[in-house]
């Protein structure tokens, strides 16, 4: 077996890393992300990348990091709400930004990552998402309506963050920080993970693996995870 | 007239024993509260839960689970969890019965714009092209007119679409306006207290039979 561990986030990274590059980063705002990859990220220094992730963190943490310092020229993104330093840097035409569907991004990601160049989706039909791109009548149970072409994307480098891994490489994820990580697992040319968990070979029921190792390269355990909480919401106990 | 959470209750009574549903942020998640006795809705969250679940006790909240409003949540006996293709495949598909959400503007052929103002920063859309596109049945829950007084039941959206001839429903402060199906004229389906047709009329942009 190739070894796919590696002892931290910069060995992971190390050889991988050029400007210009396209990173895919999972996670939903800062539910499920590279935390440990993204500073890796940050301290190589690497520029004028595009990222592909459903949101752009908040300042200070998550993709956030790597606004303050400038490294993203690019972001394709669904919903980038919780961001003062990216909406700073998108008024000055400092960072361009490609907005898709979160249905729309979720999907190319899965296309690229099956070697599927493109499918026809109705969302985004007569709006300024469909602008400039193929529209084809299908007939469906609903009578004929109509579609548009999206693309399936691939990343240089996928950043990625599951529960528990074993050294194959076979990943499980954790309650709803499962997210867009299993996708872009599929979609990275390489694809570097980062765990809480290194269990032994064989621990895992081959039923339970969401992610087979096959899509893993390179695998380490973060420590000290963060796992900030955007919006803490909690209901009162009922007096006994 | 209305108050939000009577707004949100009226919006409730659409809920159907087994649908399942995907309230948007804002005042849909208030549906959440009024889920009439004897009807069995199960909530989906965009991010990858089906089986939402209250917020947890203070104390026991878990960064691995939120909701799409990024809240934290907790799951229950029914719950899974899903990646976002998954998700979205379930919105996408047809899957989902019912999708109740705000809007900036719907227009009197269905057409909804809630992600975008120009000129304005712009934070994007998440899954709310993907929720009208694909869900069978599209409620808008929204104040029956602007800040500046102007109606937002319109003949024609002014800002940019999040979707086209989607929205079944609309349910404002003031009335309840829907229709049979896509492609049919909206209907005056139920006036607010104290509200009589006039004065929705005066109110209003959009054409809608009386």
């Amino acid at each position: 077996m190739a070894n796919k561990l590696y002892p931290d986030a910069k060995a992971a990274l190390e050889g991988l890393l050029f400007d210009g590059m396209t990173i895919m980063s999972g996670g939903f705002g800062l539910c499920g992300i590279p935390e440990k990859l993204i500073a890796a990220l940050r301290d190589a220094g690497v520029k004028g990348l595009t990222v592909i992730s459903n949101n752009a963190g908040v300042d200070g943490f998550g993709l956030g990091q790597l606004l303050e310092t400038r490294q993203i020229a690019k972001m394709i993104s669904s919903y980038v709400g919780e961001n003062k330093e990216f909406e700073r840097q998108y008024l000055a035409g400092e960072l361009q930004l490609e907005f898709n569907p979160q249905g729309t991004l979720a999907e190319r990601i899965r296309a690229g990552g099956a070697g599927i160049p493109g499918f026809y989706t109705k969302t985004g039909v007569g709006t300024l998402v469909a602008e400039g791109k193929e529209h084809k009548d299908f007939a469906t149970a609903s009578g004929t309506e109509t579609y548009i072409l999206e693309t399936g994307l691939i990343a240089d480098v996928s950043i990625v963050k599951a529960w528990k891994a074993d050294p194959y490489g076979n990943l499980i994820f954790r309650k709803t920080s499962r997210n867009f990580n299993p996708m872009m697992a599929t979609a990275g040319k390489v694809t570097v993970v980062e765990v809480e968990e290194l269990v032994p070979a064989g621990t895992f029921d081959p039923d339970h693996i969401h992610t087979p190792g096959v899509f893993v390269q390179r695998l380490f355990v973060g420590r000290d995870y963060e796992k900030r909480i955007e919006q803490r919401t909690v209901r009162q106990r009922e007096p006994a | 007239m209305w108050t939000r959470d009577q707004q949100a209750a009226r919006a409730a009574k659409e809920l159907q024993d087994g649908f399942y549903v995907n309230l948007g942020i804002g005042m849909p998640t208030l549906v959440a509260n009024f889920i009439p006795e004897g009807v069995d809705v199960t909530l989906q969250s965009e991010n990858g839960m089906l089986g939402m679940g209250p917020f947890p006790f203070a104390g026991e909240e878990d960064p691995d689970l939120i909701n799409a409003g990024k809240q934290t949540i907790t799951e229950l006996d029914r719950t899974s969890y899903f990646s976002s293709a998954d998700s979205f495949a379930m919105i996408r598909g047809g899957h989902i019965d019912l999708s109740i959400l705000g809007a900036m503007e719907v227009a009197d052929n269905g057409d909804i714009a809630n992600w975008m103002i120009p000129g304005k920063m712009v934070k994007g859309m998440g899954g709310a092209m993907d929720l009208v596109a694909g869900v069978k049945k599209i409620i808008v829950l929204m104040e029956h007119n602007a800040k500046d007084g102007s109606a937002k039941f319109k003949t024609a959206c002014t800002l940019p679409l999040t979707g086209k001839g989607v929205v079944d429903m609309v349910i404002s402060e003031l009335a309840v306006l829907a229709r049979p199906a896509k492609g049919a004229p909206f209907r005056l389906i139920e006036l607010a207290p104290g509200i009589d047709l006039d004065m929705l009329k005066a109110r209003t942009e959009g054409h809608f039979e009386a």
